[in-house]
Formats: structure tokens, sequence, C-alpha cells
């Protein structure tokens, strides 16, 4: 086992004699080399040839309770990009050297076209370039040839196997020329060091520009974890102390000071303030915030001073959730990738034994000189094969937009989703909560006399209703300033209404059915509130001391940007269907004002999966939007579920996509993206499957018959080592993608 | 004669080439999984890159990263849809849940690092 180092966390560890006692234990494990506790980070880090578990059972044993430490992902991310950055200069070097070498070589051979051997003079000339290209291939390409030997005693055959092989086989062809060249016809006696030298400094540049562009594929998980504050002011004792954040723990009340983020998850306890979530939400007004509200980490307090309990802390919080899906749906497989990992996974073998066809090809069949022609074909096929772009291809593209997504509040669960959303052409929306605010208001009120003291009555008697719609009757009230009476008798008739006596009165509120049942004259009031009903809102019958009263009507608002988001879907092909389980002339109504079509009323919550089901069985390739908790079958039949739900954690957990936003325009959004990643994918792919089919026959020689000369191995290496770059450029295009919303803004 | 030599020389490459990357490779017994297990990325390969896991049992790999590349930066359990972000010069450990007897394949992101966990 070789020398590791482990970091774990701490539990129960206070004070000096704690440090002491567990870095005891840890000393008399075998293979420990040195334990050292941090006690203000709460951390034990342990060197040695020694197994975690072990450390983990000698901290229990000493009373004390340790788990490995989750690696901070925002420190593991700035030492990543420190070593990108060093490896980047390490392959500019590299390059700069091999071509320094390689350059001057190709000029001479340009300019005088000497690059034979045919005197003892040229022997030793070119037996001294021969040592120093040796040099640059082991200074400059040692890696290609430890990775190829590494992987050829696996089994295994990479992109460091061509290299070496055609790299290698230039060389030595070269040095055969130079120490035995009379084994060779003299047309042959030709050297190749020149393509060693520049084929080596050329990958390594392709391979410094692929560091640098492969860097920014990462901008969004980095936006996300600059989010996360590094420490805390945790009150203890009435004293505030700045931990660090792993050391935050549950329970702690943690003050928070204008302008300064939100460190964990939590409920405010004292202050108040306004905050703001866009980060999290998407939502650009900030909220406010007072005792008895949560708080997410990543977000900014911006005018007041809170004082807040911890509830969430390390990876619990929100914001980790959302790094963590962002990170494991960046990795994730797509579908479309299928081919392309198949074809990777016999790719390097497959390029070597066509390689070895074509030598033999041209020994057979080819102009003289038959060695050299064997040697260049071989070396171009080698060298312009592109294991890179293909693998690349699909994963470049998958992480720019998957982190492209959460920048705009989309969430997405993995590749499989990102490519299903791109695909789809139904989209099914539930009502409530989706397409209208999911808060019902009351918005008429009509009585034969005085309307506000019909308002009095009815909410009197709805404080004893828990239906939906007593709410917006008692909210109506309390904004009007009304003083509500109290109530007697109340009696909640199912299906019906309600009734019961206030002030003495006995007053009745429900549907018609309810009104003809206790035979009360509706004179000329049904069809008030047949209106009503046409413009979407729910109408009920008010009756007072056995007379009617009047017609007041509940509706739950549309959403303000509900209309232009349906417009979008539908400009992006989709069919929006919509879903409720209100009555059928309300729904209708509802989808008038929104322009959809096709419209499902009277629903139970059951009845939603069932249909999606349906759609699924008649070849519809169906989407579900909904609040990620009440619809939670129908989306997980959906192909894909979108829950709009504001990133609850039920949401995060379950559904293909969260949208941060409570709006159906993330769902458009989720859209767009998703057939731009698809687009930007099959762009790649067919630009590398295009790149491999194309070049390698041209690298095998198969236009000589037309121009009468073979691809030169240097033109092959620069052009492998761009394919790869060019690759992970067009994924980066991704960065600049905008949904139309924005777009339409901006212009 | 040469000819014949060098086109048997040829089809015996090809052979060979057959032989050492699609057949032999199969039969290689992985490396026991006792506990826990580091894996080297080193040098473009996994190390060992073959190892065999006990079925049923939630098990956690060390990936100790020491190739500074940025294909070595993530490794990823296709069909578990799991990843972890290997950290350079470090080790990382890699949990994973309770496998049914398979074989698992694991990859960087290109796929050009391969290492096979055989749960038996």
């Amino acid at each position: 086992m070789p020398n590791q180092k482990h970091v774990l966390t701490l539990r129960g560890a206070s004070c000096a004699g704690c440090v002491r006692k567990i870095e005891g234990a840890l000393e008399g494990v075998p293979g420990v080399e040195e334990a050292k506790v941090n006690l203000a980070e709460k951390t034990l880090t342990v060197t040695g040839e020694v197994d975690e578990k072990r450390c983990i059972e000698a901290v229990e044993n000493a009373g004390y309770g340790a788990e490995p430490a989750r690696p901070d992902p925002r420190e593991q991310r700035e030492l990543q990009k420190a070593e990108d950055h060093r490896h980047y200069r390490q392959l500019l070097w590299r390059c700069i050297a091999a071509l320094a070498v390689g350059l001057p070589l190709m000029a001479w051979g340009l300019i005088t076209g000497e690059m034979s051997v045919h005197t003892s003079g040229q022997q030793l000339a070119w037996g001294a370039v021969g040592l120093v290209t040796l040099g640059v291939m082991v200074f400059c390409g040692g890696h290609f040839y430890t990775g190829a030997w590494k992987a050829f005693r696996h089994h295994n055959a990479n992109m460091d196997t061509l290299i070496a092989l055609g790299t290698g086989a230039a060389w030595l062809y070269s040095m055969l020329v130079v120490l035995w060249p009379e084994l060779l016809p003299e047309t042959a006696r030709h050297v190749y060091f020149e393509a060693s030298a520049m084929i080596i400094g050329l990958i390594n540049l392709g391979q410094a520009l692929e560091v640098r562009a492969r860097g920014k594929t990462s901008a969004a998980v980095e936006k996300l974890l600059e989010l996360q504050d590094t420490s805390a002011r945790v009150l203890k004792n009435g004293e505030e102390q700045d931990v660090p954040l792993d050391a935050v723990q549950k329970g702690d009340r943690i003050r928070v000071r204008p302008g300064e983020k939100i460190p964990v998850d939590g409920t405010v306890d004292e202050g108040s303030s306004l905050v703001d979530e866009s980060m999290l939400s998407g939502e650009p007004v900030p909220v406010k915030k007072a005792s008895g509200d949560s708080v997410s980490a990543g977000t900014l307090n911006k005018n007041g001073t809170l004082v807040f309990v911890a509830e969430k802390v390390g990876a619990e919080t929100r914001l980790s959730q959302i790094i963590d899906m962002v990170r494991s749906a960046q990795n994730s497989r797509v579908p479309i990738a299928h081919l392309a990992d198949t074809i990777s996974a016999i790719f390097v073998p497959s390029v070597m034994i066509i390689a070895v066809v074509a030598a033999l090809v041209w020994y057979n069949v080819g102009p003289e000189p038959v060695a050299a022609h064997m040697l260049v074909v071989l070396i171009s096929v080698l060298i312009i094969a592109c294991p890179c772009a293909l693998g690349l291809a699909t994963p470049m593209s998958v992480m720019v937009g998957v982190g492209k997504g959460a920048e705009h509040g989309v969430l997405i669960r993995n590749g499989k989703a990102l490519q299903q959303a791109s695909n789809l052409d139904t989209l099914v929306v539930d009502k409530t909560g989706t397409l209208t605010e999911g808060a019902p208001k009351l918005t008429d009120i009509e009585a034969d006399s005085d309307k506000e003291e019909l308002l009095k009555l009815l909410a009197a008697l709805e404080t004893g209703s828990e239906h939906p719609l007593a709410e917006a009757i008692l909210q109506a009230a309390k904004d009007k300033g009304l003083e509500l009476p109290g109530v007697n008798e109340f009696e909640a008739i199912t299906a019906h209404g309600v009734r019961g006596k206030v002030d003495g009165r006995t007053v009745l509120l429900g549907n018609r059915k309810l009104l003809e049942k206790e035979n009360i004259e509706l004179h000329d009031w049904p069809a008030r509130a047949e209106e009503l009903a046409e413009k979407g809102r729910t109408a009920m019958y008010a009756a007072v001391d056995g007379r009617i009263a009047g017609v007041i009507a509940v509706a739950d608002p549309i959403r303000e940007d509900a209309k232009e988001a349906v417009a979008r879907l539908q400009k992006l092909g989709l069919r929006v269907q919509m879903l409720t389980g209100d009555n059928h002339a309300t729904a209708k109504a509802v989808a008038k004002q929104l322009n959809i079509d096709d419209v499902h009323a009277d629903l139970q919550p059951e009845d939603k999966e069932k249909l999606v089901a349906k759609l699924q069985q008649n070849g519809k390739r169906v989407g579900m939007a909904g609040d990620g908790i009440n619809d939670a079958p129908a989306l997980a039949r959906a192909d894909v579920g979108f829950a709009i739900g504001a990133g609850t954690d039920v949401a995060i957990e379950t559904a293909d996509v969260t949208l941060m936003r409570s709006s159906l325009h993330g769902v458009a959004d989720a859209i767009e993206l998703s057939k731009a990643t698809l687009r930007n994918i099959k762009q790649n792919l067919f630009g590398a499957f295009v790149y491999n089919t194309l070049g390698i026959p041209i690298a095998a020689g198969v236009l000589y018959p037309f121009t009468g000369a073979l691809l030169s191995p240097l033109i092959a290496g620069a052009a492998m080592a761009f394919s790869s770059v060019t690759v992970v450029s067009n994924a980066n295009r991704l960065r600049f993608f905008k949904p139309s919303q924005i777009k339409e803004v901006q212009s | 004669m040469i000819g014949i030599l060098v086109n048997v020389a040829g089809l015996l490459l090809i052979a060979v080439i057959v032989w050492w990357f699609w057949i032999a490779g199969r039969n290689v017994s992985g490396e026991h999984y006792q506990e826990s297990l580091v894996i080297q990325v080193k040098d473009g390969v996994y190390e060992p890159d073959r190892v065999e896991v006990p079925a049923g049992q939630e098990i956690t790999l060390q990936f100790q990263r020491e190739d500074p590349s940025p294909c070595a930066e993530y490794v990823v359990f296709d069909d578990l849809d799991i990843s972890a972000q290997l950290g350079v010069h470090t080790t990382t450990n890699v949990r994973l849940p309770e496998l049914e007897k398979g074989e698992y394949p694991f990859t960087c992101q290109m796929k050009m690092y391969r290492g096979l966990l055989v749960a038996v």
C-alpha cells in the first residue's frame, strides 16, 4: 500500500486534551507516520501506509467520532485549475522545444531537399540529428511512450499508443537509414527525424490548447461554487466567532450582515432583511425575510442584519445538492453517444490494423520507393486517427450544456433527460401552480344589497371552513379591514357548500344544487354565474335567511408570463395540453386565454398519470410540467418530468428536470437548451466521424492516383492535434447560449 | 522471397494485435478487493485496471490520481450513473452501492482510461 494522506472530520473533540488523546490513539495504529488534529477545523490528518477504516476505528475506540472529510469542492476546483495551468505551461515548453528542433529540420528539407543518406559524412551528420531527435522524443514526448507502454501491458491501447508507434516508427526507420543505408535501395534512404520532432511538438501544442479550452467547460460549476462562502459568523455565549464552514453545526446561531452571503441553510430567528435569491431561484426581486422564514446558502443578504439558526450544513444544503446534481449530470451518459462509445472501445487497435494493411498494400502494388511509401502511409494513418475527438464529442457538450442550464435555473438530472427533452412533441401542464398562481383570489362579489355587508357575513361563515376557496374570501375581507362576527351551527355540506348562523342570520354559500335543495328562488342570478364561469372563475351563490343575496366568484389568477411561455413552447413545436381538477367550463376559459387547444378537466390526481400513459401509447413523446410533489406519479411516467418547484428537495431528487423559478418559461428554456446541446453533440460527433473516416483513407493514400503525392505525416500530426481542440471549442460555443425570452428582452 | 516474408510479417502483426488487445486481455484476472483498494491513475491507465469485488456489498474504491492530464479529472461508472472528481496528487474515495454479479466498466470522460469492476 503506498504512502497515503487521509483527512477525517472529527466529532466530539473540543479541547487540547482531546487532541492529545486522538493523536495518541493514532500513533498506536501500525503504519501511521503522522497524525495531526486541527481543533479549529475539527479535522484529523493522517499520513502513512494505513487504511482509512483503521484510523476511524482508532478514533472511535478513543471515545470520539470520525468520518472521511468531504473534500471542499471549491478548493478541489482551485487545485485543479492550478494544476491545469502548470500542465498547460509544461505542454507549451515541450511544444517549443520539439518545434525548435523540428522546424529547422523541416525548413532544411524544404529548401535544400537534402534529407537522404548517401555518404559517410551525411551518415555522421544525420546520426547526430537522430540523437538530438531522440532527446526531444524523451524530453518532450516521454509521457506518450510511458503511457503507451503501460496501456500495452494492460492489453489496452489509446492515443499515446498511436503517437508512440507513429513517431517511434519514423525514428527507427531513419536510424536504420543512417546506420545501414546499404540495406535499402537508394531512393528509399530518406530520413524522417523532422516528422518525429514536429509531430510531438504539434501534439503537445494541441493538448495545451485543449487544456485551456477544457478549463472553460467547468465555468458554470465554478460560478456555483463561488456562491458558497468559506466561513460563518457563529454566535457562541453572546460572542461572534468566525468559524470555517466545515465546522458549522446544526443548531448554531449565525449572524449575517448586509452585503454578506448566507453561509448555510436555516430559519431566521431575529431581524429582517431583503435577500437576493436570484442565483438559486432565478427570481430577480429580492425576497423579504423575517423571523420564521427560511434562508438558503449562497443567497445574498441585502440591507438588514439577520440572525438565523443553521438547519442544513455541509452536503445537505440546497446549494450543495444543486452542485452535486450538476456535476453528476455533467458526467452522465447520453444515449446518442452509444455508437461513439462502442467505436472508441475498439478504435485504436482497429487503426493499427488499418495502418498495417495500408502499408502492405503499398508494398505489394505501390510504386518505388516502396519502403519509404510504406513508412509514410503507416505513420500518417497512425497519427491522423484521433480517438480523442470521438471520445470528447459528447461529454464536452453535455458538460457545458448542463452547466449552462444551472446558470438559467434549469437543473437537468442526467444526459438521458437532456436528450429526451430535445425530442418531445407534447407537453402536459398541470394548471394549478403552473399556469396559475396556485392561490385563489376573490374576483367578483355581486349583491342585491350592501356588498361589504354580504362579504362580512360570508367571510365570517368561512372562518369555520377548511376549503381552499374559503381562504380567498377571508383574505378579501381582511384586505378591506372588515371585522368578522362569530359563527354558530357551522356545517360543511359535502360537494355542495357551507351553512351557519352569523349574527343570528342563517347564511348559505355554495353551488346551485345547494340552493335548489333548500328551495330558494334563484331569480336571474344563474345567468350571471354562467357569465363568470365563462371567464374562468368559480362562482358561488349566497343566501341569507332563506333568500338569495348574491353571487361571489373566486379565481386562481393566471400567471403573468404564462401566455407568453405557452406561445414559446408552441413555437418550439410542442402541443400543449392542460390538466386540471376544475370543472370543464372554468378550465376551458383559462385555456382560451392561454391559447391552449387541449384541455382535460375534472381530473382526480391519479387520472393525470393515466392520461400521460395514454398519450405515450398513442406514440407521443410526452413532457409533464407540475409542482413536483402532487404530480409525482405523472412526472415519473412522462418521458421527461419538469418539476416547477422552486427547487424543493423532493423535486431535486425525483424530477428529470427541476426548474428553480416558478415559471413555465423554465420549461421552454430547458427545451431550447436541450435542443441546442443535442445539436452541438451531433455537430461534434459528425465532425469526429467525418474527420476519421475521411482522414484515415487519405492518410492511407487513396488520393495518390489523382494527386501523385502522399499525405505528409506532419500535416497528419497537425490535423490530429487540432481535431480535439476543435471539438472542445465547438462545445464551448454553448456557453453563449441564451434562451429566446432573454434574447427578445435584450433586442 | 522478401515479398512473402514482408506480407507474412504484416499478417502476423495483425494477428498479434487482434490477440493481444481483444482476446488475451479478457482472461486476465483482476486484483481482489479486500476492505479497500487503491487504484492509481497514472500515465493514461488505471492500475489495477481490473478489480474483483464482492457482489451484494457496499464498497469504497480509493482513486489515487498522479496524472495531471485533464482527461484523468473524472472517473465515470456509466452503468451505475456514478462519477467522481479526482483531485491531483491525492486520494479520492468513491463509494459504490451493493452490486449485482456482473461487469461494470469505469472510464475517464473520454473513455480512453479504461478499467473493469467485476462483481463476483
